[in-house]
């Protein structure tokens, strides 16, 4: 734990007294939500320390209040806790909560920041966590967390895996602040960890750069009195009903209404509450409440089939990757209806307290219906927290406060040395969050690429104990994940099955096993029982397991000493409704990890060296970023372009929607690459082969004219490799020229075309082949684009008449603005549905071309007589990804982009370790979010590159040399050359940092002389044995 | 299964049920089977999962044993053709598999019992309809008696 506690500590640095000007090894980040949470522990791993600054009691943001996320329904708390962990624990993240940056003296490089550090009343150093203090309180208060919906002590951690585990004391509450007597906690706290005395401290810390992540506020709902928010107890805000949902929540995940308790089956969503709302000044989109409100009918029919869900909507913002796939499902529920309307009011009714909804439908005519519970999709907008801090830090905000930065530099602000991400960026759902703030870590590294490693500490283990003698003793600890788990499985009579296998000496069940305290439980029961081996049923390894390795390996045992037992995605959540037969299930799960246990043997650690050069495949804008920042931070980078050209797609576009010129940003980008010394750029290069692993990477790529081949060794691929415009479908196009698609409009006007000026009619039909059955995503950028391209071509010639046929604006964030605008200057929108595409013909006689659609909101047909007709063509996945895929041995999706470790918290990570992803490769965006991307890349990719050497685990194949024959089979076998015979002994012989551990050889080896440590034959067969 | 359960967990279903040992590779099959929990799909609570790295790790020894401990059925499922994080382990469990099958056919192991699949990362919704067609055509073939007499039959002599 790296809670701060005083300033001397903090102001004694080496960098400090090396001068103003040598540049300082740390950087600060304000805010510990994900944001600020991802930007520190990337910020970390590329050798830097980091100061997380938190107002809050505990960081964990916005994102631990919500019970789920979308698209994938991932448990909001489960993913994100391991990052809480991993920020506590990692040696060069300095967690100070409870403060806020008070003022920024310096420039970029060295900064002096002055933090004002309110007091918890609590020391930490001697509080463990045991919540004696909070059972004890008599007092209490509305819980912030449960947005006011539950209540807390007047000592209290806002939540139950928060980080750091220690309470804090609201002295607003506290009777003892108010009234002079009480001191219960005082009383009961037996380390006497209690100190009323604090008092606000001022810290100062020395740090080369700093990252702004303040997060947001939701709007306030209050603000619009017609929805009766704060006078109607059944009318709640998305993030309230987040905490009805959560199973850790004040209703214990139960959907009931606050004001009797009853179940709600007959919600009620309305969207854009403080959002697209000129009269309330908020004139942009929020970005996420489309999806969220989606998520939330999803969860409420979960807890309930018999939900009878309403959505009131604008247009349905599913511009995300799976979103569409997301909203269809949703969509299509039984129970769940869509209505296109904006409500007037809500009414409560006495007696029942049901909300009788007045709005306007889409058979234009005025409708009431009763809800038991109406939820607010509330906007975000920037907190005053954040204006201040903005204010005291000299940075610039926008109109709407939220910071300000340009397309072409996402990331920064206007303060050299100063950095954004998250929400006050703009609005940005999580894994656009998450990859502003790894973009941001890079950029600070960059900066400071001369300092990394001077202020950082590497983290030390207690040395290993050896088991090898022991007899097998096991601890069993079983999550009840909330109700995640223990509302399906029986966890108390599971940890009593448990304790009665053999050889298991110790079992328990724990609320969230993954929480610190449990983690110190973990090493507890370990130390004092003399456990040598440990067992966790919860989740799923693929998440966790790294996790819990990490734990008893602070207890001194090796990281192979450790079995899982898949409790929650295998069993409680695909058997909700079989509660006996999955708590077997559950049982025999546990029976065969302590099997598998019992038989664990220690692995060896051993170093690879890394290979410090970055291989980047494309060179378009994304690649170029990444591939730069790299070689600032001092790290060589190649760079296999395909075509003769730098530059990508992006030479195809002229200006950005805030009129930013684009051809001069590739160009100067162009030249920054060309001429930087660390960067070799191959054009016409394709990928032939690709060997290796993370930090040793080979791979042969050939010209494409002359099919010269070269080697080119490297530690780290970054895939860029871009994306096309697909064909338009449905329309003349290619058939009559005066069909373009957006791209080609976009020359044509940056170019003068004549098509241009002659033309009187320009119509833009969006959705010509994305979000249909075949291609069932959104293009993302094609809203905006038409509405950059017909605001130009307003600008131009004002008497233009520009129609646009749509069926979603996706004008999302704050590129609404600029939709709003353009409908003031007179472009004029036609809404159609899905079912009934605008048609264009060819009149036979006049030549004209005519555009028919309709528009649902003025309920009749649009006829428009098209000088140019431009289609928002899809975005569609380039040719070679499948191909680049197998070689890379990483995946794709179902649309055939290329498929990230994790949609929430590793954007731009692939499963394979060492291989990362960014822009059009990973899915349609704009070009300022594939240069955050590029940047967050570079940063995932440096702190591979910022290492000497990889720590592994000997978890490989070991010959056993009495049993070995030497016949070679598993040489045959092995896909990396990992294994040679030994002619002379007749022996296979492993190299150990080649083998990947996949086991082929212990398949294929018929005396069983060659076997997986960590997963041998005789572990499979035990866990067989114990069903 | 012993007299070691605990009392609640001890309680058999009256009526038989299929009992499948799945050994699903982790970067793909498993990944499915955990798509499918967060998508929260329902399927057939017969199967117990072995994670194995790769399904070219799963030993023919391992099928066998497990009919003769009482499996009904056995499932191995891999990435599909091409996506194998190492390389071609898929293959190889598949050229595997095909020997194996004449083997289980000499032995009297019905066709069915024992099934191959490719399952993917992103295929959730195809991981639990595998599941549940699998545990159907176990279902019809009834309980796997063959190697489970034959191994108590070596036990007694």
């Amino acid at each position: 734990m790296a809670e701060a506690t005083g300033s001397t500590l903090l102001n004694e640095q080496p960098a400090a007294s090396a001068g103003p000007h040598s540049k300082v090894g740390a950087v600060l980040v304000a805010g510990g939500g994900v944001s600020g949470i991802q930007a520190s522990l990337d910020l970390a791993a590329m050798g830097f320390k980091v100061y997380l600054v938190e107002e809050s009691p505990s960081i964990g943001g916005r994102m631990a209040q919500l019970d789920k996320t979308f698209p994938t329904n991932d448990c909001s708390m489960c993913i994100l806790s391991p990052k809480l962990i991993d920020c506590a624990r990692n040696p060069n993240i300095e967690i100070i909560t409870r403060a806020r940056v008070d003022e920024v003296r310096g420039q970029a490089g060295n900064f002096t920041a002055v933090l004002l550090k309110k007091p918890r009343f609590v020391n930490a150093e001697k509080c463990t966590g045991c919540g004696i203090c909070q059972e004890k309180c008599p007092w209490k208060a509305d819980s912030e967390f449960d947005c006011g919906l539950g209540k807390r002590k007047a000592i209290y951690t806002p939540f139950s895996q928060a980080v750091p585990n220690v309470p804090v004391i609201d002295p607003e509450r506290c009777a003892y602040f108010l009234k002079g007597t009480c001191r219960a906690c005082e009383k009961f706290c037996e380390r006497g960890a209690i100190d009323f005395s604090q008092t606000e401290e001022k810290v100062e810390v020395q740090v080369g750069a700093i990252i702004l992540a303040p997060g947001y506020e939701p709007f306030d709902a209050a603000k619009k009195p017609e929805y009766g928010y704060g006078r109607y107890r059944n009318v709640l805000t998305g993030l309230q009903f987040e905490r009805i949902l959560s199973a850790a929540g004040p209703t214990g995940g139960e959907v009931v209404r606050p004001s009797d308790g009853r179940p709600a089956r007959k919600i009620a969503w309305i969207q854009c509450v403080g959002s697209r709302d000129a009269a309330h000044g908020r004139n942009y989109c929020s970005a996420v409440c489309c999806m969220y409100a989606a998520k939330h009918v999803t969860m409420a029919r979960e807890h309930d089939e018999g939900v009878q869900a309403t959505v009131f909507h604008n247009d349905v913002r599913s511009y995300g990757k799976g979103f569409e796939q997301y909203y269809r499902q949703v969509s299509h529920m039984p129970g769940v209806r869509y209505i296109r309307s904006i409500v007037s009011t809500i009414k409560e009714l006495p007696g029942t307290q049901g909300l009788l909804i007045r709005y306007w439908g889409e058979d234009n005519k005025a409708h009431e219906e009763e809800f038991d519970l109406v939820v607010l999709s509330v906007g975000m907008e920037p907190g005053p927290g954040s204006l201040e801090l903005a204010e005291k830090l000299g940075v610039e905000v926008d109109a709407n406060g939220f910071c300000r930065t340009s397309p072409s530099s996402p990331v920064s602000t206007s303060r050299p040395g100063i950095f954004v991400a998250g929400v006050f960026a703009g609005p940005a759902d999580i894994p656009q969050s998450v990859t502003m703030a790894s973009g941001a870590a890079s950029l600070a590294a960059q900066l400071l690429a001369d300092a990394r490693g001077g202020l950082t500490t590497t983290k030390e283990y207690p040395p290993e104990k050896d088991v090898s003698g022991e007899r097998p003793r096991i601890g069993v600890f079983i999550c009840r994940c909330g109700t995640n788990i223990g509302r399906v499985v029986d966890v108390p009579s599971l940890a009593d099955y448990a304790r009665t296998l053999p050889n298991v000496v110790h079992a328990e069940e724990n609320l969230f096993t993954c929480s610190i305290d449990t983690s110190r439980r973990i090493i507890e029961a370990i130390e004092q029982q003399g456990i040598n081996r440990v067992v966790v049923a919860a989740c799923t390894p693929r998440t966790h397991e790294p996790l819990f390795r990490d734990t008893i390996r602070q207890a001194g045992l090796n990281p192979t000493l450790f079995e899982m037992a898949n409790i929650r995605e295998q069993c409680s959540w695909v058997h909700m409704h079989e509660q006996e037969v999955a708590t077997r299930k559950a049982a025999e799960l546990v029976s065969m990890a302590v099997a598998r246990a019992r038989l664990g043997r220690q692995a060896l650690h051993f170093s690879l060296p890394v290979n410090r050069s970055a291989l980047v495949l494309g060179g378009g804008m994304a690649g170029m970023t990444a591939a730069l920042s790299l070689a600032e931070q001092g790290f060589p980078v190649h760079i296999a372009e395909k075509s003769d050209q730098l530059g990508g797609i992006a030479n195809r576009l002229r200006y950005s929607l805030d009129g930013e010129d684009v051809s001069a940003q590739v160009k100067a980008l162009v030249a920054r690459v060309e001429s930087h010394p660390l960067i070799t750029v191959h054009r016409n290069a394709e990928v032939r082969e690709a060997r290796g692993h993370v930090g040793n990477f080979s791979t042969v790529i050939a010209g494409r004219g002359d099919g010269q081949e070269r080697n080119i060794e490297h530690g780290v691929i970054i895939v860029a490799s871009g994306a096309n415009e697909g064909q338009p479908s449905g329309y003349p196009y290619g058939a009559d020229e005066r069909v373009l698609t957006l791209l080609e409009l976009e020359d044509e006007i940056a170019s003068g075309g004549a098509h241009l000026a002659r033309a009187r009619n320009v119509v833009f039909i969006q959705c010509a082949g994305s979000r249909s059955d075949d291609r069932p995503y959104c293009s993302r950028t094609c809203c905006r684009q038409t509405v950059k391209l017909a605001l130009r071509l307003k600008e131009l010639n004002p008497e233009i008449d520009v129609h646009v046929f749509y069926r979603d604006m996706m004008t999302y964030g704050l590129s609404e603005e600029s939709y709003r605008l353009a409908r003031e200057r007179g472009v004029r929108f036609h809404r159609y549905r899905p079912e009934a595409p605008p048609q264009a013909s060819v009149d036979a006689g006049s030549q004209a071309l005519l555009v028919t659609g309709e528009d649902c909101d003025l309920g009749r047909v649009a006829e428009v007589k098209a000088d140019i007709l431009a289609l928002a063509a899809p975005t569609i996945p380039n040719e070679d990804n499948a191909r680049l895929s197998s070689m890379l041995k990483v995946p794709l999706d179902s649309d055939g982009f290329f498929l990230e470790a994790h949609m929430k918290l590793r954007p731009v990570d692939f499963p394979r370790d060492g291989v990362f992803l960014c822009g059009l490769a990973h899915g349609p965006k704009s070009l300022d979010e594939a240069l955050a991307q590029a940047q967050a890349a570079a940063s995932r990719a440096a702190s591979v590159l910022a290492q000497e050497a990889l720590e592994a685990l000997g978890t490989v194949a070991e010959v056993q040399r009495r049993k070995c024959t030497g016949c070679g089979l598993c040489q045959a076998v092995c896909p990396f050359d990992a294994i040679t015979i030994d002619e002379e002994a007749k022996v296979a012989v492993v190299n150990g940092v080649v083998c990947k551990g996949c086991g082929a050889c212990a398949a294929a080896c018929w005396p069983g002389a060659i076997d997986i440590l960590g997963m041998s034959n005789e572990q499979v067969l035990a866990a067989i044995t114990a069903l | 299964m012993e007299e070691k359960h605990a009392q609640s967990v001890e309680e058999k279903p009256a009526q038989w049920e299929p009992r499948i040992v799945a050994f699903l590779c982790n970067w793909c099959s498993y990944a499915g089977a955990d798509l499918a929990g967060t998508s929260r799909l329902q399927y057939p609570p017969n199967t117990r999962t072995i994670r194995v790295p790769c399904a070219g790790r799963v030993n023919p020894l391992f099928i066998i044993r497990a009919l003769m401990h009482g499996a009904d059925g056995v499932l191995v499922s891999g990435c599909h053709p091409g996506d194998c994080h190492y390389l071609e382990g898929n293959y190889l469990a598949r050229r595997r598999f095909a020997l194996l099958k004449s083997l289980l056919e000499y032995l009297g192991i019905e066709e069915g019992r024992v099934q191959f699949a490719w399952v993917s990362a992103s295929e959730g919704g195809k991981f639990a309809q595998v599941v549940t067609e699998v545990t159907e055509s176990v279902r019809k073939l009834g309980p796997a008696q063959r190697l489970v007499r034959a191994r108590e039959q070596e036990v007694a002599s």
